[in-house]
C-alpha cells in the first residue's frame, strides 16, 4: 500500500537511520517496556485508496436524510440558513485553516486580524464592550459564564432559566460540579421565564440570573424586567445567552445592562453538521474584561509603528497561568469564526437587519396560518423565529409522516417538559418560500385527525 | 490608521454597498413591532461593514498571504502535531449528507452519519486500547475536563470524597493542572527527574489517600516515554487512584504502544493532532475520551449504541456525569479523522509515527552539536534543545525563533516545557521530508552561528516579515480588542 502523506524513501530512511546511529527504527522504540509493547496490527479497517474511499463515504453521506434533501422546520439550536458562496471559498485558504493558535505575531497577522474583527462584530451586535476569539459553541460558553458569575461575585447559587436551551442547561449542571455552585431552576410560564419565582428566588447568595434571549421556545424574554429583578442584589449579574441573528432586529442585551451575553454564531456561515462544530461566542463589559475565558486579541504596534494585532491578557489563560487560570479552555472555533466574520461581512449592516426582520416575518406568517387552520398555536408573547404547535398525537410519530412527504418537522418539547407532551418546536428562516411553509401548514392540517 | 496599515474591513465600509444576495421576501408583510413591542425592537443598527463581495474576498485572501500555515511552510511546533491536511478530508466533510444534517433530525434519518461515528469509536478505542469511547468532547482540553470529572463521579460513587488531588508532573502541559481546577480539584506538581522522567520517588511521597488521579502524557512533553509507566501505574493504583492519559503526544506510538496496555484508564485524544483534523488558526478541535469498562457508566450521555442493526442514542445513563457539550461532539471534525483512520489503516498508522520518531530523532542528532541538548537519549516523535549557550552570547531563544521567520518556518515552541531553560520544542512530523528537515537544520545551524559571529542579526530579526515584533506590553497595559470608528 502506497501512503501519499508519508514521503520517507527508503533512502532517506537508511541515512536518518545511519545520522541517529541505529540500525534499525525499533531501536528507537526499546524504551517502551516490553510488557507493554503493542505487537499485533490495530484492530482498524484496511487502508483504502483515494478513489474508493471517497466512494464508500459519499455512499455514506448519501444514505442521510439532509437538510436539501427536504424542507426543514427544525431548529431548536441549530438552524439552515442563507450561506453566502464566499464564505467557504474564504476559510478554504488553507493558510487559515493549516494554521495553529497565532503565537507568533509576525507571520499571523491575517488571523490575528480576523479574530480582531470577529471580536468587533460580536460587540457591535450584542451591544457589549468586550468579546473573545470564540468559544467551543453557545452551550458550553454559557456554562463558562456561569462559573465566572459565581468566581467573580463570590456566590455559589446561580438562577437559572428553564427556557433556555435544554442541552444548554444540562452542560450548566455538568460544569458547575467543580466549582460547587448550586443551580436553581427557574420555571417558565407561558413560554417565558417566570418572573414572580425568579423575584422569589433571587437573594443575597445569587451569583447570576441567566436567561436565554429569545429563549428556547423562540419568546422574547423581557430583559428589562429580568434586569430589574438582579438590580434588587447589588452584586448579581445577568447573563443572557443570545442568538445573535435576532439581535441584528431586537434590542441587544448589551442595551439592558447584561453583564455577560453568550450565543453561538452558527447562524452566520456555518452549516449545520449534525451539531458541530459551531462558534460560541462570549461578550463582557470591560470590567469583567480581565476574567474572560479563551484567547483575546489585541491591537498595538510595531517597532516601526505600524498597527499590529497581538494574542493579549494572556495572565488569564493555562499555558501560563496553569491551575490559576479562569479557564482550562486552549483551542478555539477560530475557523468557524472566521466563517461567521465572512458571513456577516457579506450582510453588512442593512442585510443584517433585512435578514433578521425576515425570520421574524415569515415566522410570523407561518403562525398565522396555522391559526388559520384552526392549529393550535402554543405562546402568545412575541417570538423570534420560531414558535410552538400544539399537535393531537406524538411529534415523533407526526415527523416521521411528515418525512415521508420530503419534510423535516420541529423539535418534539415533551422529550424535555412533559407538560409539553404533543408539542413541536418549528423553525422558519429567510430560506423558506411561502409555498413551502403553505405545504407545512396544509400536511400539518390534513396529519391532524 | 496610517497610511502604512493594513486596513481593517471596517475601514472598507461605504454606506448602502452590499455583499448579500438574501431569499425573496414572499410572504405577506405583517406589523411585527407592535407584536415585538417598542423597547425590544432594535433603535441603532450593528456597526457591520458595507462592503461588496470582491471587497471581502481580496480582504481575506490578502489577510490570508499574512498568515503561516502548513500548507505555506514547515511548522514544527512542539506538542502540537502540525502535520499535513489531507485535502480529501475536506472534502468528505462537506459532502452535503455529512455537512447539512440536523441533530434533532430522527436516527433512522442520519444511520449514515451514525455509522462513521460509530465506526470511528470503534477505531479510537482500537488504537487506544480502551474499552468504550465517546465522541462528545470539543477539544483536548475539554477532554480532559471531561475526564477528570468521570474519574472524581468514580471515586464519589465509593464514597472516597478524599480524594481530592490530582497530581500533574511539572513538564505537563498548562491544560492539564488547569483542568485539574476546573472539575473542583486540587492540582499536585511531581518533579521530573535528570533523566527527563517522573522522578519515582517523589511521585511516591505525592501519592496518598487524596490522590484522585495521576495525570500523564506519554511520552512526556520532552518528548521521551516514560519508561517507568507499569511502575508508576501500580504506585497509582495501590493508592486507589486513576492514571489520566493526556493524547496529545499519541503521534508518537502509533501501533507500538497503546494507553490502555500502559495501564491507563481514562484517555482523551487530540483529533486535530494525531488524526489530521486542521488547527484552524486555533479550532475547532475534537477531543475524544475513551475509558476502561469500570468507567463506561460514568461516560457523559448521550451514549451511540447499535441495536440491531439501527444505531441509535441512550439517553438512560443514570451514573452519567451529564453533558458536556449539546449534540453530539464536533462531527465535522469527527469526520476528517475517520477519512484520515481510513486512509492510513494499521500498517499506516504505524508508519506515521515510525517515521514522526526517525525525523525528530534525526533532527536532535544534527543539532546536538550547536544547541545543548538537556537530555541525551532516543526521543520519540519530539525533543527538546535548550539555547542556554547562545542565552550566554546574548541570543535568547525569542531571538532564534524570530529568526526562523526570515527563513519561512514556522519556529518551534519556545519556553516550554517550564522545567527547561531557553526551551525549544521542536516535531517535525512524518509528513515533511528529509530535505525540508535538512534545510531547517541548516538554517538552525547557521543561527547558532549568528549566534557567535553576528548576533545583531539575529538579536533583530525577523527582518523580511511584513511587520516586526509587536509591542506586546502596549497590547496587555492599553488593551484595544475591538475597532472603534474615529470620531
Amino acid at each position: 500500500m502506497e501512503f501519499r502523506y508519508l514521503p520517507m524513501t527508503e533512502t532517506d530512511k537508511k541515512e536518518m537511520l545511519d545520522v541517529i546511529g541505529v540500525q534499525h527504527s525499533d531501536e528507537l522504540f526499546l524504551d517502551i517496556p516490553e510488557s507493554i509493547r503493542f505487537n499485533g496490527d490495530l484492530e482498524i479497517k484496511e487502508p483504502k485508496n483515494e478513489f474508493q474511499l471517497m466512494k464508500e463515504l459519499t455512499e455514506l453521506a448519501e444514505k442521510n436524510v439532509h437538510l436539501k434533501s427536504h424542507t426543514s422546520f427544525l431548529g431548536a439550536g441549530v438552524y439552515d440558513h442563507y450561506i453566502p458562496s464566499i464564505v467557504d471559498h474564504v476559510i478554504s485558504r488553507s493558510e487559515f485553516y493549516t494554521a495553529y493558535t497565532p503565537y507568533q505575531p509576525e507571520i499571523s497577522q491575517g488571523e490575528l486580524q480576523a479574530i480582531f474583527e470577529f471580536q468587533t462584530m460580536i460587540c457591535e451586535l450584542t451591544g457589549m464592550d468586550v468579546a473573545n476569539s470564540s468559544m467551543y459553541d453557545g452551550g458550553t460558553a454559557l456554562a463558562e459564564a456561569v462559573n465566572l458569575s459565581a468566581g467573580q461575585t463570590k456566590k455559589k447559587k446561580v438562577l437559572v432559566s428553564k427556557a433556555i436551551h435544554p442541552e444548554s442547561l444540562a452542560v450548566i449542571h455538568s460544569y458547575v460540579k467543580g466549582p460547587g455552585v448550586e443551580v436553581v431552576e427557574i420555571d417558565h410560564k407561558d413560554g417565558r421565564t417566570d418572573l414572580e419565582q425568579l423575584e422569589r428566588e433571587i437573594d443575597e447568595d445569587t451569583a447570576s440570573v441567566v436567561v436565554q434571549y429569545p429563549n428556547f421556545f423562540g419568546q422574547i424574554e423581557p430583559l428589562e424586567q429580568v434586569r430589574a429583578i438582579v438590580d434588587t442584589q447589588k452584586k448579581a449579574m445577568m447573563i443572557t445567552s443570545s442568538n445573535p441573528l435576532a439581535l441584528g432586529y431586537l434590542t441587544p442585551p448589551g442595551e439592558f445592562g447584561a453583564d455577560i451575553v453568550v450565543g453561538d454564531a452558527q447562524v452566520f456561515g456555518i452549516p449545520a453538521q449534525y451539531g458541530g462544530p459551531h462558534c460560541g461566542y462570549f461578550a463582557t463589559t470591560k470590567k469583567l474584561m480581565r476574567k474572560v475565558p479563551g484567547r483575546l486579541v489585541g491591537q498595538t504596534v510595531d517597532e516601526e509603528g505600524r498597527r499590529g494585532f497581538v494574542l493579549t491578557l494572556q495572565a488569564r489563560e493555562q499555558h501560563i497561568r496553569r491551575d490559576k487560570a479562569t479557564s482550562n479552555i486552549c483551542s478555539n472555533q477560530a475557523l468557524n469564526a472566521l466563517a461567521s466574520s465572512v458571513a456577516m461581512s457579506s450582510l453588512g449592516k442593512q442585510g443584517l437587519k433585512k435578514m433578521s426582520w425576515m425570520n421574524i416575518q415569515k415566522a410570523a406568517y407561518m403562525k398565522k396560518q396555522l391559526q388559520e387552520s384552526g392549529i393550535e398555536v402554543v405562546f402568545d408573547g412575541a417570538f423570534f423565529n420560531e414558535i410552538v404547535v400544539k399537535l393531537d398525537r406524538d411529534v415523533k410519530e407526526f415527523n416521521r409522516m411528515l418525512l415521508d412527504h420530503g419534510i423535516i418537522g420541529g423539535y418534539d418539547l415533551g422529550e424535555v417538559d412533559e407538560r409539553l407532551k404533543n408539542c413541536m418546536l418549528v423553525a422558519v428562516t429567510e430560506i423558506r418560500t411561502k409555498e413551502e411553509i403553505d405545504t407545512f401548514v396544509k400536511e400539518v392540517g390534513d396529519l391532524h385527525v | 490608521m496610517s497610511n502604512q496599515d493594513f486596513p481593517l474591513i471596517f475601514e472598507l465600509s461605504q454606506e448602502s454597498r452590499t455583499g448579500y444576495s438574501l431569499p425573496e421576501f414572499d410572504v405577506p408583510e405583517t406589523e411585527v413591532d407592535d407584536m415585538i413591542g417598542e423597547a425590544y425592537v432594535r433603535k441603532s443598527e450593528p456597526d457591520l461593514p458595507e462592503v461588496s463581495e470582491l471587497q471581502i474576498m481580496r480582504h481575506y485572501t490578502a489577510l490570508s498571504k499574512r498568515n503561516h500555515g502548513v500548507d505555506s511552510g514547515f511548522y514544527p511546533l512542539g506538542s502540537c502535531t502540525m502535520k499535513y491536511n489531507p485535502k480529501m478530508n475536506e472534502d468528505v466533510a462537506r459532502l452535503t449528507g455529512f455537512s447539512h444534517i440536523h441533530p434533532y433530525q430522527p436516527v433512522e434519518s442520519v444511520q449514515g452519519a451514525l455509522h462513521l461515528m460509530y465506526d470511528l469509536q470503534e477505531s479510537l478505542a482500537a488504537i487506544t486500547g480502551m474499552d468504550t469511547v465517546t465522541l462528545q468532547p470539543a477539544a483536548g482540553a475539554h477532554g480532559e475536563w471531561t475526564g477528570l470529572m468521570m474519574i472524581r463521579a468514580y471515586h464519589e460513587a465509593r464514597g472516597e470524597t478524599n480524594r481530592t488531588k490530582v497530581i500533574v508532573p511539572d513538564s505537563a502541559h498548562g491544560t492539564n493542572p488547569a483542568s485539574a481546577t476546573v472539575a473542583g480539584f486540587e492540582a499536585v506538581t511531581v518533579k521530573s527527574d535528570e533523566r527527563g522522567l517522573v522522578d519515582l520517588q517523589d511521585l511516591k511521597r505525592v501519592v496518598d489517600e487524596q490522590t484522585a488521579a495521576l495525570m500523564l502524557t506519554n511520552p512526556n512533553t520532552l518528548g521521551l516515554f516514560e519508561e517507568d509507566i507499569e511502575e508508576m501505574a501500580a504506585i497509582v493504583h495501590e493508592a486507589g487512584g486513576k492514571l489520566y492519559y493526556d493524547g496529545a503526544n499519541l503521534n508518537a506510538i502509533l501501533g507500538y504502544a497503546r494507553p490502555g496496555d500502559m495501564g491507563f484508564d481514562v484517555v482523551h485524544l487530540n483529533l486535530h493532532k494525531t488524526f489530521t483534523g486542521p488547527h484552524g488558526g486555533g479550532g475547532p478541535g475534537s477531543g475524544p475520551v475513551g475509558v476502561t469498562a469500570e468507567f463506561a457508566e460514568y461516560l457523559p450521555a448521550p451514549i451511540l449504541t447499535k441495536e440491531n442493526d439501527l444505531y441509535v442514542f441512550d439517553y438512560d445513563r443514570p451514573q452519567s456525569i451529564g453533558r458536556v457539550k449539546p449534540y453530539y461532539g464536533n462531527f465535522g471534525i469527527n469526520v476528517r479523522a475517520y477519512t484520515y483512520i481510513r486512509t492510513m489503516g494499521p500498517e499506516g498508522l504505524k508508519k506515521v509515527s515510525e517515521y514522526a520518531v526517525i525525523n525528530a530523532n534525526y533532527m536532535m542528532r544534527r543539532l546536538q552539536e550547536e544547541f545543548n541538548l538537556p537530555f541525551d537519549r532516543h526521543c520519540k516523535h519530539e525533543f527538546i534543545l535548550s539555547g542556554k549557550r547562545q542565552k550566554k552570547l546574548g541570543v535568547r531563544t525569542l531571538d532564534m525563533a524570530k529568526r526562523l521567520l526570515d527563513f519561512g518556518y514556522h519556529p518551534p515552541t519556545i519556553y516550554f516545557p517550564i522545567n527547561v531553560e531557553e526551551a525549544l520544542m521542536i516535531e517535525p512530523t512524518e509528513t515533511e521530508s528529509k530535505e525540508t528537515l535538512d534545510d531547517f537544520i541548516d538554517r538552525m545551524i547557521q543561527i547558532a552561528q549568528e549566534a557567535k559571529n553576528d548576533p545583531e542579526i539575529v538579536q533583530e530579526a525577523p527582518h523580511t516579515t511584513i511587520v516586526s515584533r509587536m509591542d506586546e506590553t502596549l497590547a496587555a497595559r492599553k488593551p484595544v480588542l475591538r475597532y472603534q470608528k474615529e470620531q
